[in-house]
C-alpha cells in the first residue's frame, strides 16, 4: 500500500473578473504518494500555478477554490482554519518559486530569511536554527556556507539564490515540496545541477514533490507521474514513461511534436505545430476545451467528454476512444 | 571562395566597471579576440551561459556598441566605414521579449513601417502596401494593421517583431533568444517561420540561444562561447556528434531531452561561473574543467584548427603534448 500524502478531487478555481467569471481550473483530480515526483506540465495560462497556490492556501481573499476533496495527510486543506494552514505552510509543505531574484527579500540577510520559518514553527533556539541553516546550505552545494548567512541576496548569483530558496524550503523538513518552474530563469548547466539536487533530496528525505514546468525535457527526466494541463483541465495523466512513450490525447501528442528531438528530428525540417490559441475561459465553458485547435474535432466534442482510463494508470480526456490515433496513422500513411 | 557576408576579426570589447562607491574602475573584457565568419545563408548558433558575452557580441554586430579593437566586416567592408543608417538596412535584430520590444502606444502598422519612415523609403501609400505584404509573409492577417500590441498573443507579437526586422529586406538577422519567452506550441511556429524566411529570402542568421535542442535544429554552424572567447566553432552535426572542448561536452550533457528514465545528467561542472572582472589565469575554463592540467592554469590556449572548425584547448594543440589525452 502506497503512502498517500495528497489527494485532490474535483478542484475548481473560479476567478471573478469584470463582466463574468474566469473558470481558470475546472475539476482536476490527482493524488501523490510520499517519495513521488508529480510534474504538472502545460502552457502559460493553463492554471498550473493557480493549482499549486490553491494547495498552499495562497490564492488570496478574492478567489475561493472549491473541491470535493483536498486532503494533505488527513487534513482537509479547504476547510482548515487559518491557524492550521499557517502551521502547515513552510513547515510540512513548502514552495519554491520561479524567480529567485524577486522572491528573496533584498533587505534581509540570507541567514535571517533561512531561519525565519524554523524559528516560527519549531521550538528551537537561534543557535540551533543557525546550525540547521548551515547544514542545509552545505547540502545544496553552497561552499563557505557560514559566511553566506551574513550576505544579502544581491551578493549571490542566480544559481546560488535558487539554491538558497531550496534550502529555505527544506528548513523545517517538509513532507511536500511544490516547485513552480524552479529552473526556468537559470542556465542549462545550472538547471541540470538544481534538478539533480532536488530529485536527490526528495529520494533521500522521502518527501513528495510537485514540479510545475512547461519544459517537456525537464518533465521526462524528473517525473514519476505526469499531469498534462490545458486551459484549466487535466487532459492526460499517467506515469512518465507512458506519457512520453504512448501519449494518447491529441494535445499531448501535439506538444511532443513541437520540440526538436536531438538525433531524431531531421535538422532544419518542419516542426509540428498546434495552430490556434487557447480559448477564453470567461463565461460558460463546456465540452472539450481543446476542440478549437484539434485535428480530430467533431460534433461530439461539444458535449460531455469522458475520462478514459488506459492500462497502467494512464488516463486521458477525449471523445475518441483512441484520441484520434487511428485517424492520424491513416492520414500519415495516405 | 566567396567573401563572407559577415566577418569578425579579433574583436575585443572592454567595459570599465566601477566596484563599490569609492572603487577604482576596473576593466571588464566582455568579448576577447573573437573571430568568426558567416557565409550567405548560414545560420550560426551562438551558445553559452549568461554573462559569457553573447549579447555584447550581438550589440557590436548591430553597431550599437563599437568594438574596443578588431574589425567587423560586412560584405568585406569594415563596419566603421559604413554609417549607421546604411548598416541598419543590412543587419536587423529580433529580440527575446516581444512584450517589451514593441511600443504599446503605436499601432502594428506604425511599428512595422517605422524602419521605412526612418530611411525615407516610399510614401504613405507604398509603405502601407509594404506592411501588408510583409504581414502576409510572416503569417499575420492584414486586419491586424490597426490593432495594438496589447491585443496580440506572444506568438503574434514575435511575428510583428520579425516583420519589422524584415521590411528593410536585410541580409543578416540577429536573433537574440527569439523564442525563449514563448510557449512550446508557439515556439515551433516561430522556428518554422524563421526557417522558411531564410530559404525564401536567402537570409543569414546569427541565432543566440541557450536552448541547445533548438540550436541543433536550426543552425548550420555553432559557436560555443565561454567568458568572452569562442572556445569551439564547428559545423552543427560535427559539434553535436563529437564535441571537442570539455566545456562544449558539459553543455551538451546538460541538455534535457524528453526521454524518460534517463534521469538528470551530472555535468560535473561545479557551480561557480567565474567573475568576468577577475577571470582565472591561463585557460579561463580550467577551474571547472574535469580534464584540467597544471599547464591550463598558466598558459592561455590558442585557437587550433580542426576539420571544419576550430577549438581553443590545450588538449588539441600539438605543441602542448597533451593532444593524445583528448
Amino acid at each position: 500500500m502506497a503512502d498517500r500524502l495528497l489527494t485532490v478531487r474535483d478542484l475548481v478555481i473560479d476567478i471573478p473578473v469584470g463582466g463574468g467569471t474566469l473558470h481558470a481550473v475546472r475539476g482536476i483530480d490527482f493524488e501523490l504518494d510520499r517519495g513521488e515526483v508529480l510534474c504538472i506540465v502545460g502552457e502559460s495560462g493553463s492554471g498550473k500555478s493557480l493549482t499549486s497556490l490553491a494547495l498552499m492556501g495562497l490564492l488570496g481573499k478574492r478567489i475561493k477554490p472549491k473541491a470535493a476533496q483536498m486532503d494533505f495527510d488527513g487534513t482537509a486543506l479547504l476547510s482548515a482554519s487559518k491557524k492550521t494552514m499557517r502551521s502547515l505552510r513552510g513547515a510540512r509543505m513548502s514552495m519554491i518559486f520561479q524567480e529567485p531574484m524577486t522572491s528573496l527579500n533584498p533587505a534581509y540577510t540570507i541567514g535571517d530569511q533561512l531561519m525565519e520559518a524554523m524559528l516560527l514553527h519549531r521550538d528551537v533556539s537561534r543557535a540551533a536554527a543557525r546550525a540547521r541553516a548551515i547544514e542545509l546550505l552545505e547540502k545544496v552545494g553552497i561552499t563557505a556556507a557560514e559566511s553566506r548567512l551574513g550576505q544579502f541576496p544581491h551578493q549571490l548569483s542566480g544559481g546560488l539564490r535558487q539554491r538558497v530558496m531550496i534550502a529555505m524550503a527544506l528548513m523545517c523538513g517538509p513532507e511536500l515540496i511544490i516547485a513552480d518552474e524552479p529552473t526556468t530563469a537559470l542556465d542549462v548547466t545550472i538547471q541540470a545541477q538544481i534538478l539533480r539536487l532536488l530529485v536527490d533530496l526528495v529520494r533521500e528525505m522521502g518527501m513528495a514533490m510537485i514540479l510545475i514546468t512547461h519544459d517537456l525535457g525537464v518533465v521526462a527526466r524528473v517525473a514519476d507521474k505526469v499531469a498534462v494541463m490545458y486551459a484549466g483541465e487535466l487532459v492526460e495523466t499517467g506515469p512518465a514513461a507512458q506519457i512520453f512513450g504512448s501519449p494518447m490525447h491529441p494535445y499531448t501528442r501535439g506538444l511532443l511534436r513541437c520540440i526538436p528531438l536531438p538525433g531524431k528530428t531531421e535538422r532544419g525540417s518542419k516542426l509540428g505545430t498546434i495552430p490556434g490559441i487557447v480559448p477564453s475561459l470567461v463565461g460558460q465553458v463546456s465540452g472539450c476545451v481543446f476542440r478549437t485547435r484539434c485535428d480530430f474535432a467533431n460534433d461530439a466534442c461539444l458535449g460531455k467528454v469522458p475520462y478514459r482510463e488506459q492500462q497502467g494508470a494512464q488516463a486521458f480526456r477525449c471523445v475518441l476512444p483512441d484520441g484520434g490515433l487511428g485517424q492520424e496513422t491513416e492520414e500519415a500513411q495516405a | 571562395m566567396t567573401t563572407p557576408v559577415l566577418e569578425l576579426r579579433n574583436v575585443v570589447k572592454t567595459y570599465s566597471v566601477k566596484q563599490g562607491l569609492m572603487g577604482r574602475p576596473k576593466p571588464l573584457t566582455a568579448v576577447k579576440n573573437v573571430s568568426l565568419s558567416l557565409a550567405k545563408g548560414d545560420v550560426l548558433g551562438l551558445v553559452g551561459e549568461s554573462g559569457c558575452g553573447k549579447s555584447t557580441l550581438a550589440k557590436i554586430l548591430l553597431g550599437l556598441e563599437a568594438p574596443t579593437s578588431g574589425e567587423v566586416l560586412v560584405d568585406g567592408e569594415t563596419l566603421g566605414a559604413q554609417n549607421r543608417l546604411k548598416l541598419a538596412r543590412r543587419i536587423q535584430p529580433i529580440f527575446q521579449d516581444p512584450y517589451s520590444s514593441l511600443n504599446p502606444r503605436k499601432s502594428i502598422a506604425d511599428i512595422i513601417s517605422l524602419p521605412l519612415r526612418v530611411h525615407g523609403i516610399g510614401d504613405g501609400a507604398s509603405q502601407k502596401q509594404a506592411v501588408r505584404e510583409i504581414l502576409d509573409v510572416v503569417g499575420l492577417p492584414a486586419r491586424v494593421m490597426n490593432t495594438y500590441p496589447s491585443q496580440m498573443s506572444g506568438g503574434q507579437r514575435q511575428r510583428v517583431a520579425i516583420a519589422r526586422a524584415l521590411i528593410m529586406k536585410p541580409e543578416i538577422v540577429i536573433c537574440d533568444e527569439p523564442t525563449s519567452a514563448l510557449d512550446v506550441s508557439v515556439q515551433s511556429q516561430i522556428l518554422n517561420l524563421l526557417g522558411d524566411l531564410r530559404r525564401e529570402f536567402g537570409l543569414t542568421y546569427l541565432f543566440i540561444s541557450h536552448n541547445l535542442a533548438v540550436v541543433e535544429h536550426l543552425a548550420t554552424r555553432v559557436a560555443v562561447m565561454y567568458l568572452g572567447r569562442i572556445v569551439e566553432e564547428a559545423e552543427t552535426g560535427a559539434l553535436f556528434d563529437n564535441p571537442r572542448h570539455p566545456y562544449s561536452r558539459a553543455l551538451l550533457k546538460s541538455v534535457l531531452t524528453p526521454e524518460p528514465g534517463l534521469g538528470v545528467p551530472d555535468t560535473q561542472l561545479g557551480m561557480a561561473y567565474p567573475n568576468p572582472i577577475d577571470p582565472p589565469s591561463g585557460c579561463a575554463f580550467h577551474p571547472r574543467c574535469p580534464l584540467a592540467t597544471p599547464l591550463c592554469k598558466t598558459k592561455t590556449p590558442r585557437p587550433v584548427a580542426q576539420p571544419g572548425g576550430m577549438v581553443e584547448c590545450h588538449l588539441y594543440d600539438p605543441e602542448t603534448e597533451m593532444s593524445e589525452q583528448a
